[in-house]
């Protein structure tokens, strides 16, 4: 029976983790806002990829002027 | 189908979903209700942020006021703006700006893209329920006015105020309560577990080998729990009992003290096992508790005072340079510039242009009042119309307005705790409880002396009061939550209790039983015929007045015409010519040229067609929707009061609309009414005051319970104990009855805590309270309190909630559409 005792002691550690992991979520502000996340996440990256495209087409003309250049 | 569609479709401004009119702004072939809309759509298409519109439906909030340039001037100051940053590092900033317009996922996807507007943006994220945006930007690239700028470009005004910049937040004490749950949860969960054996058949054999394992390892995990996670309820009781009284911490704190204590004896000695479980759980429900309690208003802050009104900084003239001042720098003899729109922050004389000072702040009455220069001006009047210079004449705290704030500080105190229906109940409950406990600690005494001490102790063990803590929570903060929802936000639970308690309802006038945005137009004369009203419509389209604005809109349907020969006078009235035939429209001085005779208490506007007078345009305030029968409904339980800073012209109306015993006062100044309260008060009636604004500040603030009555939840008078959307007007008798409902509630959990109490105490007197009765008789009791709380509130909220919404089907469609901003609001 002398093993209840590891494993008690096992059982305190992980749930001594799991107490310290929420402590932490809490310190880092995880609680402080729970709405705007859940939104957050849906939001696509539309505007960046446009913003990229742009910005592929723009290096795009310049390499092409460049080459023209040489 | 689809035709019809379309059509009502264009009526509806792209951008803020509001009713565009017969004449939308129209570009790129979408209508817009106004220029503002317009431009805010143009930005975002621009720069290609129009995906903004995808994810709600009309997500834009309109503004009235297009005039925000020189409303950040003095953000400039440095001063004032070292104190909005968090983080400052060479040329990276951190700040975050309060916006109450927040209201959708589509306000957080635009927000957090703020950087395609601005380059000079680095990163913005958004705290939803704090309505919160947080700006890392780079001062080289943009300064922190240009950003406010920006914000309020695209409609999202940020609200910067003395009080924001004062306090930073207590956020500290949210988070404090997490960590105490944490804990507590830990500890409770793991001697649960730790305690098994207790509950188990055959734990005689177990207990041989680990009792003292087990009852070790329980005292350890207990301790936290009992200084640090239970420290509120204890400090509390100390402080109660210290000032003499008894609240529900003390009974809390007598049960927490005796199972901790009585547990630690039994296991050191080794003769129990304890009930450290049972004062964990007791514990963690408690705090939980608290938690919901505090969840439930979290989005509200009410602690404001006067200085968030009062704006940050105006511009002081120096020298003929206008040059950004903190308000609290100002002196005696500054001379100060204010623009439209501005509020004056301190008792002044107009030294330089014609100001309209609209006071309704002070005195409720909504119709600007003309100054000349040399002329008083007290604090707290808003300038309406072109800039003035004004000499300031007392410092800033010593104006009126900071006056009628500060008078009724501090009249209050902690007597309103005492009242509180749990806090009385408490007081017996903890007396009879002792009682109980000594009678049977006494009898085993005389019979079986070694279990005296035993009964004693498990009396008060297990009559300790989580049940009745968390009723009132649970029952109360869950009403003030459906409430919200329903319109009504409530400053604390006790508000819902005091509600019920209520025996009188006294009304402000303007403003509060009448709509302060709208009008009611009659004509009196000559009938109209349809050529005169076009030409009514067809002039009043070309000024920007208020009264020709209401008549605009008076006309909405009918089509204007052409003017020729279009002329405005100031203070006097318009005139031209349509068809032919020359219109004026005005003052009776303007139309009568000179020969008037009349000063009426309403406010009129005469019209003439070819020099001949044809009658006047009577404008009165315009009750609103509703107002009888709310009235009709109310009289019924309350007596009914009306206090008016107005004159009586409106005497005859009232009297139809309120029965006969009413009482109806007018020409009361926010003394008047504040005596007038206190006067009820003295006769032990219970007031309800329904006023708005902060000229009722102290009539709200005496009464036993103030609503302050808003159309935008965000602007509403710091002395209230709850603010009722504007539209939510006519169902304030549901509100009452929704309050007594959940009082009853509270009262059923009441009895239903105190049967398992009895349950409890039975076993308790008799001395053989065992561990496993007190583990499992706490949290059933507990839990089954919390549900039949939470089920009730719910249920009774529904019913009131479909009951009224099929009784005021018509009511409430003509709110919808005299509600003039939309504020969908988030609570939870």
């Amino acid at each position: 029976m002398s093993v209840l005792f590891v494993l008690i002691g096992a059982s305190m550690l992980v749930a001594g983790g799991f107490l310290i992991a929420f402590l932490w979520a809490v310190k880092k502000g995880q609680y402080d806002d729970t709405y705007s996340p859940s939104v957050r996440i849906l939001f696509d990256d539309q505007e960046k990829e446009a913003q990229k495209k742009e910005k592929e087409q723009q290096i795009e003309k310049e390499t092409t002027k460049k080459n023209h250049k040489s | 189908m689809a035709k019809i569609q379309e059509e009502t479709k264009k009526h509806i401004c792209v951008h803020c979903g509001d009713d565009c009119g017969s004449h939308p702004v129209i570009w790129d072939e979408k209508p817009f209700c106004c220029n503002g809309c317009s431009t805010v759509y143009q930005i975002l298409h621009e720069n290609e942020l129009c995906t903004y519109y995808d994810f709600e439906s009309n997500p834009g909030i309109k503004i009235e006021s297009g005039k925000y340039k020189e409303k950040f001037a003095f953000l400039d100051d440095d001063e004032i703006a070292d104190q909005l940053y968090e983080f400052s590092e060479g040329n990276i900033r951190k700040l975050s700006f309060y916006i109450p317009s927040i209201h959708c996922s589509s306000c957080i996807w635009l927000l957090e893209h703020l950087s395609i507007l601005n380059q000079g943006v680095i990163k913005s994220m958004v705290n939803f329920v704090k309505k919160e945006v947080s700006i890392t930007f780079n001062s080289d690239e943009i300064s922190i006015r240009e950003l406010a700028e920006l914000l309020s470009s695209i409609h999202y005004i940020p609200e910067i105020t003395l009080d924001k910049l004062q306090e930073k937040q207590n956020e500290g004490v949210n988070k404090k309560l997490l960590y105490k749950i944490g804990i507590a949860g830990f500890c409770f969960g793991n001697i649960m577990l730790l305690s098994l054996p207790e509950y188990v058949p055959g734990h005689e054999y177990l207990e041989a080998h680990f009792k003292e394992f087990f009852g070790m390892m329980n005292f350890f995990l207990v301790l936290p729990v009992f200084f640090y996670s239970g420290s509120d309820y204890l400090l509390s009781a100390g402080k109660a009992i210290k000032h003499k009284f008894i609240n529900i911490d003390v009974p809390i704190s007598m049960g927490i003290l005796m199972l901790f204590i009585q547990s630690s004896i039994e296991i050191f000695t080794q003769t129990g096992s304890g009930y450290m479980d049972s004062l964990t759980g007791l514990i963690f429900f408690l705090l939980i508790g608290k938690w919901y309690q505090n969840r439930t208003y979290q989005a509200l802050s009410f602690e404001r005072d006067y200085r968030s009104y009062f704006p940050v900084a105006v511009s002081k003239l120096n020298k003929g340079i206008e040059v950004s001042t903190p308000i609290e720098k100002l002196q005696k003899g500054d001379i100060i510039l204010i623009r439209n729109q501005e509020l004056i922050p301190a008792d002044s004389v107009l030294i330089k242009g014609e100001a309209q000072i609209d006071y309704s702040f002070v005195t409720g009455e909504s119709k600007p009042v003309f100054k000349e220069s040399g002329d008083h001006i007290f604090a707290g009047g808003k300038q309406m119309g072109s800039a003035i210079e004004l000499t300031i004449e007392k410092d800033v705290i010593q104006s009126r307005l900071t006056q009628l704030w500060n008078q009724f500080e501090g009249t209050e105190s902690s007597s309103t705790k005492l009242n509180s229906l749990i806090d009385q109940i408490s007081k017996y409950f903890t007396i009879a409880i002792i009682a109980i406990g000594m009678f049977a600690g006494i009898y085993w005494l005389l019979n079986d002396s070694t279990k005296a001490l035993f009964a004693f102790t498990s009396v008060l063990i297990v009559a300790c009061p989580c049940a009745l803590a968390l009723s009132a929570p649970f029952a109360l903060g869950n009403t003030m939550r459906l409430m919200g929802r329903m319109g009504i936000y409530l400053k604390s639970s006790d508000v819902v209790e005091k509600l019920n308690s209520i025996t009188s309802i006294v009304f402000d006038k303007t403003g509060t039983i009448t709509q302060a945005d709208e009008v009611k137009v009659n004509f009196h004369g000559d009938a109209l015929s349809d050529t005169d009203k076009i030409a009514v419509k067809s002039l009043t389209r070309h000024s920007t007045h208020t009264l020709s604005s209401t008549l605009y809109e008076y006309y909405k349907s009918i089509p204007p015409e052409t003017v020729v020969d279009y002329k405005e006078l100031p203070s006097m009235g318009i005139s031209g010519t349509i068809n032919g035939r020359k219109i004026k429209l005005g003052s009776a001085k303007f139309i009568h040229e000179g020969n008037t005779e009349t000063s009426s208490l309403n406010t009129e506007v005469y019209l003439s067609v070819d020099g001949k007078i044809k009658g006047h345009f009577a404008l009165s305030n315009q009750y609103r929707s509703g107002l009888s029968e709310l009235i009709n409904g109310l009289a019924l339980k309350y007596d009914l009061h009306v206090l008016s800073g107005d004159n009586d012209s409106e005497m005859e109306n009232l009297k139809q609309i309120f029965p006969s015993k009413s009482i109806i006062r007018f020409n009361q100044s926010p003394n008047d009414k504040l005596e007038y309260i206190n006067n009820l008060k003295k006769e032990n009636k219970r007031v309800l005051m329904i006023g708005d604004g902060l000229n009722d500040a102290g009539a709200l603030k005496t009464s036993d319970v103030g609503i302050s009555i808003a159309d935008d939840i965000y602007h509403f008078s710091p002395a209230c104990d709850a603010i009722l959307e504007a539209s939510k007007f006519q169902q304030l008798k549901y509100f009452l009855k929704i309050s007594r409902k959940s009082v009853l509630v509270v009262k059923l959990s009441f009895v239903l805590s105190f049967l398992y109490n009895l349950f409890g105490l039975y076993f308790a007197v008799q001395g053989v309270l065992s561990p496993i009765v007190a583990a499992l008789l706490m949290p059933i009791s507990s839990i089954s309190v919390v549900a039949f709380a939470t089920f009730t509130t719910n249920y009774i909220a529904r019913s009131k909630e479909t009951n009224n919404k099929s009784n005021n089907e018509s009511v409430v469609e003509f709110a919808k559409t005299i509600s003039s901003s939309r504020k969908p609001v988030q609570l939870n």
